[in-house]
């Protein structure tokens, strides 16, 4: 026993040395070891290493997880990967050290008289199912709902699809990617009809200049950051940090600009401008393979209930658009924007030289936003207007945070008006999946019901009936917080989740299911380079843990739809992905078979004849091109990309008098998303034990608040007590706070807005009004 | 009995007495880059005690700009 425990000592310092190594050459490309200490690391030991995608963000790194007696004890980057080369973050290293935590839900839990009650999870399933049934028996199919993840394997989201609207029959479906990059798909399918980006990470290698727009990389995408930090060292690539915050990722750019929140909007539009009236513009890409169009304006916020918008596109020409940008000289912008008329310029001499090659990034800064669409559409004009798209080293491209927003909730389609190929209002489209899904094709209904935020109000009204939500935690996630939570423990809403750990969703179920965590089941995520994971199945999980998609099938069995659903147990994963690659067939979106992607760390679809295209519509790299033509925009009818014309409008909420501070909320390098699980790995937690609210200096000193001391902030909706943090990890501007949402004792989502992007149905939870009061 | 691991960030002239400094220290191991003014420290102690104290420590040595935590286990 001694001996086992000083070999499991000696293995772990090498895996703790291991990991600050790797970090260290994350910090500092090139960075050197004496090799003798290098050959001394873990290299494998008497330990089974399996391979599976990270599941903490979107980049996707591949994994390898060291197995040890059926227990998970180890991880180590995948060197393998071309993602992240073998190079990992701190969420990333500790990532299974949450699995055994002592509040695990391992059994399904029945509230009783009040009470929680252990139940055999077979009963549990038929309580869900038999509900179910009753709820669209006695109020019709439209009163039950599901509400899943970008953090849901594609075999879970696509059963959940599957019995949602093929077998059921209601569009009561979507998903917490709602939440997170709704405002990037519908940028991408106004702008070129497909969504996903267009390039891949290997543009890193390429680039002139990353522009990250409104994008903490260094937090949030860690492994991303380092690999265009080690172009930064190697062959002098530039990094310009565009934000409302001085970051990590401000700190280690080539330069940081910062504007006033929600007017990225008129600095994407004055670059344009810049662009044009600088002879900037690439004439023959643009009448080659572009299209102008305008829609609507003061197309409001959504922050009253059943709110209802339909963009009207009305074609435009060149001049008109020339025209419409004349309000947005860099003068003119400068004097609301907060970013100088030199800094305007300089970034619209960035896009605007033909011999620099360059990448524009963003993630949450551009798609939680009220205009949300409307600034991806503005980044998409920049690159179009330059012709500096779909090539290596230049293309706009929005990073996902989940690790299977792409993979799950896009291209399974886990969002209300989306299916599995397409959308539901088009007939084309429900046929398709009728016939797939072996379901009456009248099933499906044309028209989309709740985005995740009209989902939430609808429950709150008494018009859902029965929830059911799986991978996620909406009681700290969703905006104003303090409607949903009162609205969830309503008698008239029946309530499951399933998750791994108990969360603040968890304490207003009706019916708790204990989840299997990612590396207890098999499974497939979608990163954001639209690269396919697929794991198999590494350790047991504990009692009576369920992977979600077997939850999902075992009550669709129950309801009677067994016929549709005729998966086993054992190969659920690889009979349901082999189904619904069949939705995806062609070279505009084909899927390697299972047992390519057994073999590699991802493969990046389209998959056309055992190739990945890295670079869709430039016809040298994607075989799907058929216009004859260099590049070809193929998800559009005419094979043309629109540049759309879109204005300036301020956010729905801005500080005034009563509530002076803007307020920002976002996240931190040690903590996913709420939480739920890196709260519960003792290092991280020990690392960042609690929120906090950043304050600009000159406001902390205005205010008389010390660094620590208990502040409250304040807006209509609610209000949230923290300790100052002044000069820490970030800055915000003055006149603005930030706090990090990952902390359930300290829930700002009770302060947020739940105003959305008209088009994309993303909340904004970026920009509202706080007044700070010290406590 | 945790195991952690730090990345020491130290002023430039500061690396060989800094190295000496922490080779006394007990549960310490230390690997130096060769072309950074970084260290990678490895730290083994019996309790958490222990380790909070052996951190109070680093925090006090002259010359260490930064100490930034990678990773920890808790061996059992």
């Amino acid at each position: 026993m001694i001996q086992k425990n000083t070999d499991r000592r000696s293995f772990l310092k090498k895996m703790a040395a291991g990991a600050a190594m790797t970090a260290a050459a994350t910090m500092f490309p090139g960075i050197v070891f004496a090799s003798e200490q290098i050959e001394n690391l873990v290299s494998g030991g008497n330990l089974e290493w399996k391979k599976g995608p990270c599941r903490f963000c979107g980049v996707g790194c591949g994994i390898l997880v060291g197995v040890e007696n059926g227990k998970a004890v180890a991880v180590k980057g995948d060197p393998n990967s071309s993602v992240n080369k073998g190079l990992l973050c701190v969420k990333g290293y500790h990532q299974t050290m949450c699995i055994q935590a002592k509040d695990r839900l391992t059994h399904a839990l029945v509230k009783k008289n009040g009470s929680y009650v252990k139940t055999p999870i077979s009963e549990a399933l038929d309580i869900v199912a038999n509900k179910m049934k009753e709820t669209i028996e006695k109020h019709g199919k439209d009163a039950v709902a599901m509400y899943t993840s970008g953090q849901s394997t594609i075999p879970e989201g696509y059963v959940a699809s599957k019995l949602m609207k093929g077998a059921i029959g209601t569009n009561n479906l979507d998903c917490n990617a709602r939440l997170c990059m709704a405002s990037a798909v519908a940028g991408f399918l106004t702008t070129f009809g497909a969504d996903e980006p267009m390039g891949c990470y290997e543009d890193i290698n390429y680039a002139d200049y990353f522009i990250t727009w409104g994008n903490n990389m260094a937090e949030m995408h860690p492994v991303l950051f380092s690999r265009m930090l080690e172009q930064k060292n190697n062959r002098g690539a530039k990094i310009i940090d565009f934000a409302t915050r001085t970051t990590r990722s401000s700190m280690a750019a080539n330069k940081s600009i910062l504007f006033e929140p929600q007017t990225d909007l008129a600095v994407a539009n004055a670059i344009c401008y810049e662009i044009i009236n600088n002879g900037w513009v690439n004439k023959l890409f643009v009448e080659k393979y572009c299209n102008f169009s305008k829609g609507s304006t003061n197309i409001g916020y959504g922050t009253e209930d059943n709110f209802k918008f339909k963009d009207k596109p009305l074609g435009i020409n060149f001049e008109e658009f020339k025209k419409f940008l004349e309000d947005y000289t860099p003068e003119k912008v400068a004097k609301y924007s907060k970013v100088s008329v030199k800094d305007i310029k300089y970034l619209a001499n960035i896009y605007g030289d033909p011999n620099k090659k360059v990448v524009s990034y963003w993630c949450m800064g551009m798609n939680q936003h009220t205009r949300g669409t409307w600034i991806n559409n503005l980044v998409y004009n920049i690159h179009l207007l330059t012709g500096k798209i779909s090539q290596p080293g230049n293309g706009p491209f929005s990073l996902t945070g989940q690790p299977s927003a792409c993979g799950t909730a896009r291209e399974v389609g886990t969002f209300t008006h989306k299916l599995p190929k397409g959308v539901v209002m088009n007939e084309k489209h429900r046929r398709l999946a009728a016939k797939i899904w072996k379901v009456p094709y009248e099933n499906i209904p044309s028209k989309p019901t709740y985005h995740a935020t009209e989902m939430f109000r609808a429950v709150d009204r008494g018009d859902i009936k029965f929830i059911w939500t799986q991978v996620t935690n909406p009681l700290v996630s969703l905006p104003k917080t303090g409607r949903y939570r009162p609205g969830l423990e309503k008698d008239s809403c029946f309530v499951v989740v399933s998750d791994v750990f108990p969360t603040p969703t968890s304490d207003v179920a009706d019916v708790i299911l204990p989840a299997s965590w990612h590396i207890e089941k098999s499974g497939l995520y979608g990163n954001s380079e639209r690269r396919t994971q697929h794991w198999d199945k590494m350790v047991e999980g504990p009692g009576e843990t369920m992977p979600d998609a077997w939850m999902t099938i075992e009550v669709a069995k129950r309801m009677g739809y067994g016929d549709l659903f005729p998966y086993s147990e054992e190969n659920h994963v690889e009979e349901i992905y082999n189904e619904y690659r069949q939705f995806h067939e062609g070279a505009k979106h084909g899927m390697a078979p299972l047992e390519v992607l057994k073999k590699e760390s991802g493969v990046i679809w389209p998959y056309v004849n055992g190739k990945s295209t890295q670079w869709r519509f430039n016809a040298e790299f994607d075989p799907a091109c058929s216009n004859g033509e260099d590049f070809h925009f193929y998800g559009k009818p005419d094979g043309k990309a629109v540049i759309w014309q879109r204005p300036y409008e301020p956010a729905a909420e801005s500080p005034d008098q009563e509530f002076p501070f803007w307020l920002n909320t976002g996240r931190v390098i040690e903590h996913w998303h709420t939480g739920s699980m890196t709260r519960r790995i003792p290092v991280l937690h020990k690392a960042m034990p609690h929120a906090y609210v950043e304050f600009h200096p000159d406001d902390a000193k205005t205010l008389g608040i010390r660094n620590g001391e208990k502040v409250k902030i304040t807006s209509r909706r609610g209000s949230c007590t923290l300790p100052a943090s002044i000069n820490q990890r970030g800055l915000p501007t003055k006149g603005q706070v930030f706090v990090p949402f990952f902390d359930e004792s300290m829930l700002i989502n009770d302060v947020t807005l739940d105003a959305f992007c008209p088009i994309s149905k993303e909340p904004d939870y970026k920009k509202c009004a706080v007044k700070v009061e010290r406590v | 009995m945790p195991i952690k691991s730090y990345i020491l960030h130290y002023e430039e002239s500061k690396r060989e007495a800094l190295i000496r400094v922490l080779q006394k220290l007990q549960g310490c191991e230390i690997i130096p880059a060769q072309n950074h003014d970084v260290i990678v420290l490895v730290t083994d102690t019996k309790t958490e005690e222990l380790d909070n104290k052996l951190y109070n420590k680093l925090l006090e040595i002259k010359g260490l700009k930064h100490v930034s935590l990678v990773s920890g286990f808790d061996v059992k």
